[in-house]
């Protein structure tokens, strides 16, 4: 069955029933449902008008008091009407790949590397780390250095970064129809990943064969842990966009941001295929002036939310994350007009800012004095990892692993 | 020169003449369209007409009109362009190579075959062309003075590669194609009268058939057979390598210029034998294609359709020896993943169904032979969907996973080149020479039924 297509259940609690869509979701106890007020209105223009179902009506008012739980006479019947849930995200486990690399307390406590994962080649001389090999001369970076730290411990998944990005850079709302074609337009997503009960560790003790061992990750645990991870452009230094773009749209600067420039791109769209991220995003339609996107874009007043600091893209190029190289050069202006360097946490990205927990650290990886300078220098072959450092593109972008506070 | 054995079964059978030869190709040329023609020519119009609106709504649309996503950028499109590209390079070589190679055979069916190198080519480029997201930009692609501080194209991507072979490719093989036509243009030309001789006086180049355009014309032959032959492995070899140099488990795939090429002619000599096998039926052309002719491709048929078959087969085992985990879960997902009937219909079609030409009848069975050489073709269609669509589809993030599903831009811009190509095909089948009337007139002597008597 095509993921996401789900079958309509009718609920019926408090004597009162609704037709919803029904998703099997991992973890959820048995015997429970879970429902999302403060969808199905009707009076709030076109952003909610008629989005979703209102579940209010299932609820009872007991002295004044909305009462959230209802445990008895509840009746879910499921009919046969399919109905296709729009989602970013369509596949749910990691499927033992070391890209969310995490450990627990116990273990950290004894080693700040525990969970970590040093991926090696084998040359003549026997292994060595992936990065020590390279076809490539690194360029010299003797100005800025731009980079960013992500600390899985403090993400908490909730997604502010995804939306302030989307505020600052002005990427298009695409709706519902497009999300469920998998064309999300987002510069930064929060990838959410459940565990699984079957691991190549599970394969080998119990004698499990690939192909059941990979079909069996597939599916998450009855009672999963999950994680989060927010993933954006990671500003490879080798990057694989860079080298396949036949008309040179994609560069890398001597700051050390990987920057697309939208007015020569063509779209032949292989720097997304050849991106190991996959966070390149496509401009499929003209996303401005169009009735079929009638979101803010498409208006007088609703182009007035737009961030005159940043290009609105055109039908047919690709776009990705900046690490919002306006304010970079806005902050770098200001301080040139002030004759001085730029102060650290002077220049910060729409999506550090907004970050509730701090765990998007955003900094000149050249300053000494930077928080990023030093939180690298701490953490370095302790948290500090690259995702898919195997491939050697050595990105700009970098994770500190996860250590849940768990005794096994 | 040619050296012969009377044990070979003679090439040219029921003692055509040298006059009979000119007889039965002209015929076709100079009389009306015939009813079955101008149906066959019909379907192909309308098919293009059709697939003419899907493409305009692709690039007045954009390309969201087709299936792709963020996770697979390319998908049909490439597929496509590869599928038809591949096509292309059996003509290149049954005409460079085997004329190389002096295979007298090649001589009744080198004509169709470049014609259809030419027109498959076309197909190709017009998947280029649609689909970049902005085609009017695509001419960027080409190291054109500019006042952009004189910007050049990045010679480090394979795409720019592939606009220099395929724009080469192009140009060699129609030029192969036109000068071995012009001694026939001129036998038409002789026999015209009114416009037509006019017109194919002009085509002709006025080729008064001396003895020194006669040497001229074997010498540019020869020269454009030497320039097209290391374009059989090239072009191919090149196009693989817009998968091969990628960071991709599934493209990045170092065995992939021999497979592809190899692919490349196991597909186009079924094409050639599907068009051929009509063709010598609808203009009676059955003495000139014999069977022996179509055993001959078959046999090539059966190599080229083994190599690949080891080529699968290996890269099956890289993947397992290599340790890779993204490389060995890719080809597990592609045999057993969500797409493992696009991969078991390219094994079945690819791999087992040429294998049935080890049978003599089989091989000398034109009806048989007739539907492998589609089979052959639906397979090679899958086996660059398995490449493309399977590999993207799970790469490196398991949360960017997704599904393609073709909308009917993707089957109508399909379909718009198969009209592309038919048209083209019908239009080169009735009004230009099918068969190469001097080359086969050169072979008849050496292998007719009644060599003495010609």
């Amino acid at each position: 069955m095509e993921f996401g297509v789900t079958k309509i259940a009718s609920l019926k609690a408090n004597g009162v029933s609704i037709d919803i869509p029904v998703l099997v979701q991992p973890g959820q106890a048995p015997d429970t449902v879970g429902i999302a007020i403060g969808y199905g209105r009707e009076k709030v223009g076109k952003a909610g008008n008629n989005v979703g179902v209102n579940a209010y009506p299932l609820l009872s008012v007991a002295k004044g008091i909305v009462n959230y739980s209802v445990t008895s006479n509840v009746d879910v019947k499921s009919s046969e009407i399919e109905y296709k849930l729009a989602m970013t995200q369509t596949h749910q486990t990691i499927m033992g790949r070391d890209i969310v690399q995490e450990s627990n307390l116990k273990e950290y406590k004894k080693n700040p590397a525990a969970g970590r994962h040093f991926p090696t080649v084998a040359t003549a001389d026997g292994a060595v780390g992936a990065t020590t090999l390279s076809m490539w001369e690194m360029r010299e970076r003797n100005n800025h250095s731009w980079g960013m730290v992500i600390d899985l411990n403090s993400c908490i998944g909730c997604g502010a970064c995804v939306i302030s990005c989307q505020a600052e850079n002005n990427i298009p709302v695409v709706g519902k129809d497009e999300i469920s074609r998998s064309r999300d337009m987002y510069w930064i997503r929060i990838d959410r990943y459940y565990t699984s009960d079957m691991s190549h560790e599970v394969a080998e003790k119990e004698n499990v064969n690939l192909v059941d061992m990979y079909h069996q990750m597939e599916d998450p645990s009855e009672n999963p842990q999950v994680v989060f991870q927010p993933m954006m452009c990671q500003h490879c230094n080798n990057a694989p966009c860079e080298t396949v773009c036949p008309v040179v749209a994609t560069t890398h600067s001597s700051e050390g941001l990987n920057q697309m420039t939208y007015n020569r791109c063509i779209g032949t769209k292989y720097c997304a295929n050849n991106c190991p991220y996959k966070v390149r995003r496509f401009n499929w339609f003209r996303y401005t002036e169009n009735e079929a996107f009638d979101f803010h874009m498409n208006s007088d007043l609703g182009k007035m939310v737009l961030n005159p600091d940043v290009t609105v893209r055109a039908r047919g190029v690709m776009e990705k994350c900046s690490m919002c190289v306006q304010r970079i050069q806005e902050g770098k202006l200001n301080a040139k007009k002030n004759n001085r360097r730029p102060i650290d946490g002077e220049i910060v990205t729409a999506c550090a800012q907004a970050c509730p927990t701090d765990a998007i650290v955003f900094g000149d990886m050249n300053n000494g004095e930077s928080e990023i300078f030093k939180l690298l220098e701490r953490e370095h072959k302790k948290r500090m990892y690259y995702v898919l450092e195997e491939l050697n593109v050595r990105p700009s972008v970098s994770y500190l692993s996860k250590i849940r506070n768990t005794e096994a | 020169m040619q050296v012969t054995s009377p044990v070979r079964a003679p090439l040219v059978t029921s003692g055509k003449k040298l006059h009979d030869v000119t007889n039965d190709i002209c015929k076709q040329v100079e009389g009306k369209p015939t009813k079955l023609w101008i149906v066959a020519f019909t379907i192909s119009v309308l098919l293009l007409l059709y697939g003419c609106f899907c493409l305009y709504k692709t690039w007045t649309v954009g390309l969201g009109v087709w299936g792709l996503n963020r996770t697979i950028g390319w998908a049909w499109d490439i597929t496509n362009f590869v599928w038809w590209v591949g096509i292309g390079h059996a003509g290149t070589l049954i005409s460079a190579v085997l004329l190389l190679f002096r295979q007298k055979w090649r001589t009744s069916i080198n004509r169709a075959a470049e014609a259809m190198t030419i027109f498959a080519v076309f197909c190709a480029g017009s998947f280029i062309l649609m689909h970049v997201g902005r085609t009017w930009l695509a001419h960027w692609c080409l190291p054109l003075p500019n006042t952009y501080g004189s910007l050049w194209v990045n010679f480090n991507s394979p795409l720019i590669w592939d606009v220099f072979a395929i724009s080469t490719y192009l140009s060699v093989s129609i030029l192969f194609w036109y000068v071995g036509m012009i001694p026939d243009l001129a036998t038409i030309r002789e026999r015209a009268t009114g416009i037509s001789r006019t017109v194919y006086g002009a085509l002709s180049f006025n080729w008064s058939g001396g003895a020194k355009d006669w040497q001229r014309y074997e010498q540019v032959s020869l020269i454009l057979a030497g320039v097209s032959t290391p374009l059989v492995l090239s072009v191919h070899t090149i196009v693989s390598m817009d998968f091969a140099t990628s960071v991709i488990p599934g493209w990045h795939t170092t065995i992939f210029p021999p497979y592809f090429v190899a692919g490349a002619i196991f597909s186009g000599f079924a094409m050639v034998l599907t068009l051929m096998l009509v063709t010598r039926k609808v203009f009676k052309l059955e003495d000139y294609v014999t069977v022996n002719h179509i055993e001959s491709m078959n046999k090539i048929i059966t190599l080229t359709g083994s190599i690949v078959g080891v080529a699968y087969i290996t890269e099956f085992f890289i993947a397992w020896y290599s340790g890779v985990e993204y490389e060995s879960y890719c080809f597990i997902n592609r045999a057993t993943g969500p797409y493992w009937w696009a991969y078991a219909s390219m094994m079945t079609c690819n791999v087992i169904s040429p294998q049935l030409f080890w049978f003599r009848k089989i091989r000398r069975n034109i009806a048989a032979t007739f539907v492998i050489s589609i089979i052959v073709n639906i397979g090679m269609w899958f086996e660059r969907f398995v490449i493309i669509v399977s590999s993207l589809h799970r790469d490196y993030l398991p949360s960017s996973w997704t599904m393609f599903y073709p909308t009917m831009y993707d089957i109508g811009d399909y379909i718009f080149s198969f009209g592309l190509f038919f048209t083209c095909f019908f239009l080169f089948a009735k009004y230009l020479p099918v068969i190469n009337m001097a080359e086969v007139k050169s072979i008849l002597k050496s292998s007719s039924v009644n060599n003495n008597k010609s």
